[in-house]
């Protein structure tokens, strides 16, 4: 798809770009270590479900393919119950592992700023992933997921198909800043199609059983339901089975999020004419970030002070590109 | 500790011998406050939307209910000892993945799926027991806090899931999913089965409490172990068999929950230790142990999934608030019973 393609392009363009951007502040740049290793720290959240157990995943195939291609490079990967553990952590890369350079994800996004700023003094370059700090200058880069076109990318498509009238009800993940705002791109991009309606939006806890609970409650007190917007892939899991359940003929599609691969198996194969689309935000990221910062570091360069991985509209015909079956996620 | 339970124990109840005139009475109204509570909730429900009142959505209700409910039952006979178990939401788990994985790699040696899901099935109920059991041991024999042990367990059953299922989540196999289906979906004389099995467990567990010499052996060593030793209750004994029941109930619980989803994730039984906790101290089980009710339990366990069900078959209330409402029916539910007794 034209999309997809451009979105390597842009990918491509932005390396080039920090490249050449590298090239010019090359003096200014502070150069890696003397003995040209990297020793890259990598801080992430543990594997509660399965959007971390992916970053958990992606984070380690990370380490394997890049130190095995990179005889100078050293990956340390640390996972993080929360975000005290991780702000320990962060101090014992820095103190004891000697890192070089950092990428973290960052639990949250105030408690973490001071423990980031405190390894950024000590010379460390860091790269942030997914969640801005509240203090950006505690960073050198940022390398984020488009959470604004994960909720706008579903609204636009379900307006366009339905032609813009549907009866939604909707999902939502656990209360955070994330899911605030995937909502509010979500609700905002169908003001404009005032006779889509969402019926309602309550939380489910990015969980399968508790999307199940729900979607059956939204069963029993809808009785006409065009769409669900699941917002989530393992919460579409829930979904998919209490419609089921309920044998209801009404729901034309369930769309979920994020790109989990059993669901982008079905829409690969057709295998179920709920699931027709899907937008993306793979935990692949980390994998991209930890790359970038890498082969970044290794040649002394530095990166885009900014870059977001764009969310693409997954459909059949693109699906396959976005199919990972080794990965848990 | 025990010997300030005898002085402190007469304003909670179920001591037989020491407050004669009362006990009768107090036991059966300590039933009546979280089912008063029930009522409350059930006319305010029906009220915001009419829904609420429909046979399917109480079929849902109580299908949903069955898993914490059951596990609710085993914990009241643990309670009841003075004892308690955190780690039932991470056994449930656990249990789950390793009878998925058990049922996968039978599926191909064993022909009929139906010998697959009985063994798989047998295999929960064990090994919920022999969890339980090693519970009790390491409480009994290796003398440490039911808390500590639980609290260990509940890190290392969650964890080890985690690690079977590589972060990610344990799927049943299409074929078996499809046969085992029926045991979460199917509605025998109109009810599901695990709604069936709920109110079987309930039975047995009113019986085995109440009229039973386990279920007094049980009670007496929540009021005062130490006078139950002198009156030669095996008290290590019947500790390690209510751990054990709660394991096996745990099994059970988790043999109903798999082929719902036909999936265990590091997400599955998040948090039921709460629930199931909260279920039996709503039903006006003693925290301290030495008296518990079995069919406060299940009101308590109904009450818990109804607060939720409620919630969401309405929106006047924003959704950031829920959690706050959960809390506040809890607290009056408490306050209503406190009263009673």
């Amino acid at each position: 798809m034209r999309k997809t393609e451009s979105d390597h392009l842009t990918r491509r363009h932005l390396l080039a770009a920090g490249v050449a951007l590298a090239a010019m502040s090359a003096l200014a740049a502070p150069p890696a270590r003397a003995d040209d290793a990297v020793n890259l720290g990598v801080s992430i959240p543990a594997a509660t479900h399965g959007f971390t157990a992916g970053i958990v995943w992606w984070a380690n195939k990370a380490k394997k393919d890049l130190e095995q291609a990179h005889p100078g490079l050293k990956i340390t990967v640390r996972t993080a119950a929360g975000a005290p553990q991780q702000a320990d952590q962060l101090q014992d890369l820095t103190i004891v592992t000697k890192i070089n350079a950092l990428v973290v994800f960052p639990f949250e996004s105030a408690a973490l700023t001071q423990p980031v700023a405190q390894v950024k003094k000590r010379g460390v370059y860091v790269t942030v992933v997914d969640r801005g700090l509240s203090d950006t200058s505690a960073q050198d880069a940022y390398i984020a997921g488009d959470n604004t076109a994960f909720g706008r990318i579903p609204a636009e498509y379900i307006a366009k198909k339905y032609g813009g009238s549907a009866d939604v009800v909707s999902l939502r993940g656990i209360p955070t800043t994330l899911d605030t705002e995937r909502w509010n791109a979500f609700t905002g991009a169908l003001k404009a199609s005032p006779n889509v309606k969402i019926l309602d939006g309550k939380y489910a806890n990015w969980n399968r059983d508790d999307a199940f609970k729900v979607m059956q409650d939204y069963l029993t007190r809808f009785k006409k339901i065009d769409v669900v917007w699941a917002a989530d892939d393992d919460m579409a899991v829930g979904v998919l089975k209490a419609i089921q359940q309920a044998k209801r003929t009404d729901i034309k599609e369930v769309f979920g999020g994020a790109g989990a691969k059993d669901i982008v198996k079905a829409i690969k194969d057709g295998s179920n004419p709920l699931l027709q689309a899907d937008v993306s935000y793979s935990p692949k990221f980390i994998y991209d970030a930890i790359k970038m910062t890498a082969e970044a570091r290794l040649k002394g360069d530095k990166l885009p002070p900014t870059y977001i991985i764009p969310s693409v509209l997954i459909t059949r015909e693109n699906a396959a590109e976005y199919y990972f079956p080794d990965s848990p996620y | 500790m025990p010997s300030t339970r005898i002085t402190e124990a007469d304003g909670s109840a179920g001591h037989g011998a020491a407050a004669a005139r009362p006990w009768f009475r107090r036991m059966r109204w300590r039933g009546y406050g979280p089912l008063l509570g029930l009522v409350l909730l059930c006319v305010v429900g029906t009220a915001l939307n009419p829904d609420f009142a429909t046979w399917d959505n109480w079929v849902n209700v109580l299908a949903r209910t069955s898993f914490i409910g059951i596990i609710a039952i085993g914990m009241c006979f643990v309670i009841v000892t003075g004892g308690i178990d955190l780690s039932v939401g991470s056994m449930a788990a656990l249990i789950a993945g390793g009878e998925i994985l058990l049922m996968n790699s039978l599926a191909t040696s064993l022909g009929s799926p139906v010998a697959v899901i009985a063994l798989g099935m047998v295999f929960a109920i064990v090994l919920g027991g022999l969890f339980g059991i090693a519970h009790g041991l390491l409480i009994t024999r290796g003398r440490i806090e039911p808390f500590i042990v639980t609290l260990g367990t509940l890190g290392i059953f969650r964890a080890l899931l985690t690690w079977l299922a590589d972060g990610g989540v344990i799927t049943l196999d299409g074929m078996l999913s499809d046969s085992y289906g029926p045991v979460y979906y199917a509605t025998p004389l109109g009810l599901q089965v695990p709604v069936w099995v709920f109110a079987a467990t309930a039975f047995a567990g009113a019986v085995l409490l109440n009229r039973t010499t386990f279920g007094r052996y049980v009670k007496a060593i929540g009021s005062n172990e130490q006078v139950a030793r002198y009156a030669a209750v095996d008290v290590g004994q019947v500790k390690l068999l209510a751990y054990g029941l709660l394991g096996a109930c745990v099994g059970i619980a988790t043999l109903l929950y798999v082929p719902r989803l036909g999936s265990a994730s590091p997400t599955t039984g998040l948090l039921w230790e709460l629930e199931a906790i909260a279920a039996v101290i709503i039903g006006g089980t003693s925290f301290r142990g030495g008296s518990g009710s079995i069919a406060g339990t299940v009101t308590g366990a109904i009450l818990l999934s109804v607060i939720g069900n409620v919630l969401d078959l309405t929106s006047i209330i924003s959704v950031y608030l829920n959690a706050a409402v959960q809390g506040v029916v809890i607290i009056v539910v408490a306050l209503l019973q406190r009263r009673r007794t």
